[in-house]
């Protein structure tokens, strides 16, 4: 007993003091990308033929960035020969609406608050389901972080429970590969309504890098409603933090 | 000479790959097997017609030699697992693949459910009968935030008889996405074949196309390359030390390891911006440099990170209610471990020496061979001391590579592979042995990828250690395997 309480003390108090200041995040963390428009030369196309998941859509304006496809690997930025996609580091990832991530210059995706009335319903708590369809368990492990006492996403009443009987809604991750496709239709029927869809992670939100598998449905679009994406591969748990205090309008 | 000798990451000309017939290429196997050689992987490679060539690769441990033997089998060939048990899955997976049937497996039920097949919603189980036996079916959604699968026990009261693990629900179509490589999507892919493993299969491929394309890393980038493998391995480590002390309820060293977890994806993340590495290794060394001042940072975080990971730890090994519930839990017994080709820290907790950083340590271990502890009771407190051991041994080989790391460059660039080659690659990742397998065709493009995740052999050998077990330690023993079930999807 003696000992373990002497553990305690050398531990000392982890938990972020986010969001009262910044996050503490890497000097090489890849954020929000913003992008030069106008440097782009006539009839470059090096960042859209490298990316990976194909995310980059190129016009007369200059590249447009789908972040919710994007797995933020940074081999356009490094390889556009003008500079003119940067990755910041601004953690502030999650919109509401699926345009929103579609993003060009320096816009920053939008997170509209739940209504009142729903706000009224939760209260302090928001609990959700996590259903894992198909990933590679990297959005998983970020979502676990949320609950150990650095992130420790209790303090804001945001839980993650065993039955979605209890649950307000669903966040989901991984590309919902065909396998998964019934259990997540019945673990969404089993929670109550009115409840929330979150996608978290560029499989959820559009499939990612597996969106043209034909093992996988390309993501949530046209599966199940969403109220919030969450962008990233996999987006860091403050990402999803900020996602949900956003929507819950705490922030 | 029946097999065609090679090592880890050695590439061989394809023609020199002896094609057996189907009696004597389970012959030449098996033989290999009675003389202390082990099963690497066993696969099909669909042909042009209606012949299959099954292709078999074995592991001998003591001199580091890989052997690799072929056959040609139309519709049905004489199945090993009579008398290899350790073929057993993956003769279920080429029957799955390729439809040519392994005469006198057991039972050929499907094992990932690709599309076109039976549905994943109409698997059948052994079914264990008598007076008092009931099942218990759990999954694919668990109650957490863990991947999907079932489970499914055949129970007296709470004691379990049998259990049986059906996945696939993550299936979504790795392998045939990496055929073609390399293309620009490949070196993601492999980052992303099993969870929090990232470094370990991104080695695996890169080691793969870099013995191809007759590239070599410099020092340096190896010794980085083994700075993101160890902090993966110590990271896992002790998350899973942390959660195994959650599933007994004690939430000290719980809280504590799972944020010392985060502490070390965090200096994963000081390397390359991502807390799972990802990005890391790159085809021909490392995404970049680490400056004096970066690794004097990692050095003081890691060291401030070891002293908290041994005191959070040391609790555990000194309460007394822990022991009792981690000692005799799950015990996987050696033969059983050596019978069913099971890698990795279970194999090594339950007596079976093997780890490919010492016995096929290839380009990325050659230089940088770390202390290999093995345990021997084979039960959770093994598990969970066994990966202690671990941490505490890539402790000290990270020291080594932090204090130097060597000279050179940090990429090279990789030129064309070369034609008609096979090659295989091996990296002990933090869950066990992760095998890559490629072949390329005339115009160096690798036309079969085959991935033997660690998980893919060690599912089983949890389902052993529960047998006879109270139902009520299924978390606990499982969560001493830690396995993956998107690394075995695929």
């Amino acid at each position: 007993m003696f000992k373990a309480l002497m553990a305690r003390a050398r531990q000392k108090y982890r938990t972020a003091a986010y969001p009262a200041e910044e996050p503490n995040l890497p000097p090489l963390f890849r954020g929000r990308p913003i992008f030069d428009q106008g440097k782009c030369v006539a009839g470059c196309t090096v960042c859209a033929d490298l990316c990976p998941s194909t995310a980059i859509k190129l016009s007369a304006d200059g590249p447009r960035l789908d972040l919710g496809r994007c797995i933020f690997c940074g081999e356009c930025a490094a390889a556009c020969p003008e500079d003119v996609i940067r990755f910041t580091r601004d953690w502030r990832l999650a919109a509401s609406e699926r345009t929103e991530l579609l993003v060009a210059g320096d816009a920053e995706p939008h997170v509209e608050v739940l209504r009142k009335e729903l706000r009224r319903l939760l209260g302090r708590s928001l609990r959700l389901r996590q259903i894992s369809a198909g990933g590679c368990n990297g959005c998983e492990t970020e979502v676990n972080a949320l609950g150990n006492v650095v992130f420790d996403s209790s303090r804001f009443g945001i839980d993650f429970v065993a039955s979605p009987r209890h649950a307000d809604g669903v966040l989901i991750t991984g590309p919902i590969t065909e396998n998964m496709r019934a259990a997540t239709l019945s673990t969404y029927e089993a929670v109550a309504e009115p409840k929330l869809v979150i996608a978290a992670g560029a499989c959820a939100i559009s499939g990612g890098i597996f969106h043209d598998h034909q093992e996988t449905c390309g993501g949530v679009e046209g599966i199940l409603p969403v109220d919030l994406y969450v962008p990233g591969c996999p987006p860091h748990p403050i990402t999803i933090l900020d996602g949900l205090l956003r929507l819950l309008g705490r922030l | 000479m029946t097999l065609l000798a090679t090592g880890n990451a050695e590439p061989k000309p394809v023609d020199a790959l002896p094609v057996l017939a189907c009696d004597d290429f389970r012959e030449a196997v098996l033989t290999q097997i009675a003389g202390g050689q082990r099963l690497l992987l066993l696969t099909a490679l669909p042909g042009d017609g209606a012949e299959t060539r099954l292709l078999a690769a074995l592991a001998d441990d003591a001199s580091g030699e890989i052997g690799l033997a072929a056959a040609t089998a139309t519709g049905s060939y004489p199945a090993l697992t009579s008398d290899c048990p350790a073929a057993h899955y993956f003769e279920r997976e080429i029957y799955e693949q390729c439809g040519i049937r392994p005469a006198g497996h057991p039972w050929l039920k499907p094992v990932r459910f690709p599309r076109g097949g039976k549905p994943i919603a109409d698997v059948e189980f052994f079914k264990v009968e008598g007076a008092e036996v009931h099942e218990v079916a759990v999954g694919p959604v668990h109650a957490g935030v863990i991947e999907p699968g079932h489970f499914r026990f055949s129970c007296h009261g709470e004691r379990v008889l049998h259990l049986e693990i059906s996945l696939g629900y993550q299936h979504r179509g790795v392998e045939a996405a990496l055929r073609g490589s390399p293309h620009k999507r490949s070196i993601h892919l492999a980052e992303t074949v099993a969870g929090e493993t990232r470094a370990a299969p991104a080695t695996a491929y890169c080691q793969l196309i870099e013995a191809l394309s007759g590239a070599e890393c410099s020092p340096r980038a190896t010794a980085l390359r083994v700075v993101g493998l160890e902090l993966e391995r110590i990271a896992n480590h002790v998350g899973d030390l942390g959660a195994l002390a959650g599933d007994v309820g004690f939430l000290p060293a719980a809280a504590y390891c799972g944020r010392l977890r985060g502490d070390v994806l965090n200096l994963t993340a000081l390397l390359c911006g991502s807390r799972l590495g990802r990005g890391w290794i790159r085809p021909g060394g490392v995404a970049g440099d680490l400056g004096t001042e970066t690794l004097a940072e990692l050095r003081r975080r890691l060291a401030e990170a070891e002293r908290d990971m041994r005191n959070a730890v040391d609790l555990l090994w000194k309460s007394s209610s822990v022991r009792s519930r981690f000692e005799n839990a799950g015990i996987l017994r050696r033969a059983a471990a050596t019978d069913l080709g099971i890698v990795g820290p279970p194999a090594r907790a339950s007596g079976v020496d093997r780890d490919c950083r010492r016995d096929f340590p290839g380009p990325t271990y050659r230089d940088h061979q770390p202390f290999i502890a093995v345990g021997e009771s084979g039960d959770v407190f093994g598990r969970a001391m066994q990966r202690w051991q671990e941490i505490d041994n890539s402790l000290i080989l990270l020291g080594r590579l932090l204090d130097d790391p060597g000279a050179g460059a940090i990429v090279e660039g990789i030129g064309a592979l070369a034609p008609n080659r096979i090659a295989v690659s091996l990296v002990e990742g933090w869950r066990g042995e992760i095998v890559h397998l490629g072949i390329t065709d005339g115009a160096g493009r690798l036309s079969h990828y085959k991935i033997v995740d660690p998980s893919f052999r060690n599912w089983f050998g949890l389902a052993m250690a529960m047998r006879d077990q109270q139902i009520s330690d299924f978390p606990l023993c499982n969560k001493s395997f830690n396995l993956s079930y998107c690394g075995h999807d695929l």
